[in-house]
């Protein structure tokens, strides 16, 4: 290279440097997303954004679409099903063709949703039929809604935890832990599964928050004050989850896990537990039936918690959808959303919880309304804070990296004691809760 | 490790005097484009007596042949490396329209954060790694110069996982050493039944994956330095065997000179990518277990925990530091001229 041309390199480089902060400086505009009234008036072609590829590609979609279609002739619905869902969707944010549905992704500042998507309606109106709207609730408005919803358990075989002399669900940690200890001697099946290496079922972890108080306000309390303080939810979780792997109860190399493969392993019986979602229950019923196995051998149970001699478990939204703020045809999106939610029938198919006040809980709950298990709807009035402070902190209550790390501890592969690395996770919590100021 | 391409061969063709010798490098570079002798003498009798737009043509014609890398490099690296260092005097989400200039405050905060420079202790594997990876490919690059059967065959297969896209090497090495994998079966097969978790300790996981590397870097280097030793006249090994100089004398004396500069090449290569190591442990262990990476924790700062304008200064940083060590070491080991008569 020639000086001059160095020369010229770097003035551009410095031109582009003054041009390169490209703030585009959006100011925040709100927009409603208004439901049409005369579904025959309702036109126009919507992209919808989703994350479920399986459901896109084995043409699942397109019949809700179809279905769809019954009531509003005239919108031509198209899907855009993304891999990779967090990471595509943030870079489209940048723009403004972020298809006409989708579903909020992770990233999203709550407090941005005005700027980003067109308001579904009021709190106080929509909170009346449907659950989980303060997830995305701003300044009163609405700006999302989930098609599902999901609780937190685990998923189980029952041949194995009857094997091994099991029959009802532990009721404290210390029984389960003992529980899986059973299952150890007794069968052949690995107790307890961490899925470590594809890292986002240890996430799942997160989830119990609230099992163990019955607080309706756990994820708030998160935001007040050190969630590994004496008794709190999460430092129950990860104890025991710490236990679990200290007491050898888990796959012998967790690092080279593999997820798809775990699913027929549980079903049929080489894998006895996993902590996961209730979404969860279809996947494998459906890898017990590609395996050969009994898919009734698929059980749920709720965290080993009681209180009052019940248990609890937190019902939480899956993705949001929310109408594209730039959206041309914000009616029919409306219209999408509406009708997905109410009448598509998605949750039911999913085996999930419909977020639809009232409606029945799926059959596959049905052991949990028989023990009767406390459902609690959580409080998401701080969620917006409690996300805040988890990226400042660099905690990661909903990543995987403090889990694989708290494995690591358990499993020596990392010095240290389990009070410290929690006492640790605390002290980051509280010093990022007092800059951000709340 | 040496993943980036030999950018310096590349610069050092331009520099080098081609046979007119004279002229400045952008008219040689558009001469030797038009590569018909007769144009070129065309062009040298114009020059005497050339009028006003001719003159200008010429003066226009290299930039017109250099458009298109001039767009292609502005738009795909300075342009983005212009941008990251705006991004890193501010505190952007990533996503978010609102970002404001914070000034140095990214900066400070990454060095007042030591264990955030920790996570190069990493570095010393892949380092020691690429030794080992050098020693080798010296070694089957000197071989597979000389006659040897199969020579082209071996030749194929040292380079080859070079060809592979890193992601792929990422997965297929996870079922290699995984428990009961490839890689225990044939330990079982030698005889060595070995019950460990290869990616299960930090020293452990880490030489595995410095070992991938390895592997899969290998082929880079031994072509670099085939391609060294092969411009080597061939009677100088000749004359040695003469005087009665055995295969190593003639490594000593007559390659290993031979191509320094290329060994000092790869060499900074190598120390760059040993910083920079990313592809192989983030797709096998996701930075798990202590493999983390300078580069695996920038990506965490940014995509993770949403913090853009930290993780442009630790890039920023990262750039800095492996031009430093780049510069510190051409100091060290000057590129002089090689002259083996």
């Amino acid at each position: 290279m020639n000086h001059r041309t160095k020369i010229a390199g770097s003035l551009l480089a410095a031109a582009l440097l003054a041009a390169g902060c490209t703030g585009s400086g959006g100011t925040s505009k709100g927009a409603d997303a208004k439901a049409p009234d005369d579904p025959d008036k309702v036109s126009g072609t919507i992209t919808v954004l989703t994350h479920r590829t399986d459901l896109v590609q084995d043409g699942t979609m397109k019949k809700y679409a179809a279905e769809f279609n019954r009531t509003y002739p005239k919108v031509r619905v198209e899907f855009d099903a993304l891999t990779d869902y967090e990471g595509e969707v943030k870079i489209r944010m940048n723009t403004e063709n972020y298809g006409d549905v989708l579903m909020i992704p992770a990233v999203i500042k709550k407090n941005d949703y005005p700027r980003f998507f067109a308001s579904l309606g009021a709190e106080t109106e929509r909170a009346k039929k449907y659950l989980f709207t303060d997830f995305t609730t701003v300044d009163g408005k609405v700006y999302g809604q989930s098609p599902m919803g999901a609780l937190p358990g685990f998923l189980y075989n029952k041949r194995v935890w009857k094997e091994a002399g099991i029959s009802d669900w532990p009721t404290t940690p210390a029984e389960f832990v003992a529980g899986l200890k059973a299952v150890r001697s007794k069968t052949d099946a690995i107790p307890y599964y961490t899925n470590f290496k594809d890292m986002w079922p240890l996430t799942h972890w997160t989830y119990m928050d609230g099992a163990v108080s019955c607080d309706q306000r756990a994820t708030s309390r998160l935001a007040e004050g050190d969630p590994w303080a004496k008794g709190e939810d999460l430092r129950v979780a990860d104890t025991l989850l710490y236990d679990i792997v200290r007491g050898g109860l888990i796959e012998k190399d967790p690092t080279t896990t593999n997820w798809e493969g775990s699913k027929p392993k549980l079903a049929k019986g080489d894998i006895a537990t996993m902590w996961l979602g209730s979404w969860a229950i279809t996947q494998f019923r459906a890898a017990a039936k590609q395996a050969g196995a009994n898919p009734d051998d698929i059980g749920f149970m709720p965290f080993p918690a009681q209180r009052d001699g019940k248990f609890c478990a937190t019902m939480s939204p899956d993705y949001n959808q929310a109408v594209n703020i730039n959206s041309d045809h914000k009616a029919a999106a409306r219209a999408w959303i509406d009708w997905f939610t109410d009448k598509s029938g998605y949750a039911a198919d999913n085996l999930t919880l419909s977020p639809v006040k009232g409606a029945p809980l799926p059959e596959v709950l049905q052991p949990y309304k028989d023990e009767g298990v406390r459902f609690i709807e959580l409080d998401d009035t701080k969620g917006a804070v409690v996300k805040e402070i988890d990226n400042e902190s660099e905690v990661g209550l909903y990543k995987p990296d403090y889990r694989q790390d708290l494995v690591d501890l358990a499993r020596g592969a990392r010095k240290g004691s389990l009070d410290d690395f929690l006492g640790d996770l605390g002290k980051r919590w509280e010093e990022a809760r007092k800059s951000t100021g709340s | 490790m040496a993943d980036t391409t030999g950018t310096d061969t590349n610069e050092k063709d331009t520099t080098g005097t081609g046979p007119t010798g004279t002229g400045r490098p952008a008219e040689r570079a558009a001469r030797r484009a038009e590569a018909a002798p007769a144009a070129r003498t065309a062009l040298a009798r114009g020059r005497d007596r050339a009028p006003r737009g001719l003159r200008l043509r010429r003066g226009l014609t290299p930039w017109l042949f250099l458009a298109a890398p001039l767009v292609l490099l502005i738009t795909f690296t300075y342009a983005p490396v212009a941008n990251m260092v705006a991004y890193s005097f501010t505190d952007w989400d990533g996503v978010s329209p609102e970002l404001s200039y914070t000034g140095a405050e990214n900066y400070v905060e990454l060095f007042t954060r030591p264990e955030l420079f920790e996570v190069f202790f990493v570095s010393g594997y892949y380092l020691a790694a690429s030794v080992v990876q050098i020693v080798v490919a010296l070694y089957f690059a000197t071989v597979l110069s000389f006659d040897v059967r199969f020579r082209n065959f071996f030749k194929g297969v040292l380079f080859f996982p070079y060809l592979i896209n890193g992601v792929a090497i990422g997965f297929v090495f996870l079922y290699f050493f995984q428990d009961g994998g490839t890689l225990d079966s044939v330990l079982g097969l030698l005889g060595v039944h070995s019950d460990r978790a290869w990616l299960g300790t930090p020293v452990s996981a880490n030489v595995s994956l410095a070992g991938v590397s390895v592997w899969r870097y290998l082929g880079l280097n031994f072509v670099l330095f085939l391609g060294a030793i092969q411009s080597v006249p061939g009677e100088l090994y000749e004359a040695a065997e003469l005087d009665g100089a055995n295969r190593w004398h003639q490594f000593r004396y007559i390659i290993a000179p031979g191509i320094r500069p290329v060994l000092s090449l790869t060499v900074i290569l190598s120390i760059s990518g040993s910083l920079s190591a990313f592809e192989v442990p983030f797709i096998m262990t996701g930075g798990a277990t202590g493999t983390e990476t300078f580069v695996i924790q920038t990506v965490k700062l940014a995509f993770q925990f949403n913090k853009t304008g930290l993780a442009s200064a630790a890039a920023v940083v990262l750039l800095l530091i492996i031009l430093a060590v780049t510069w510190v070491q051409r100091r060290l080991v000057p590129d002089d001229k090689v002259d083996l008569v």
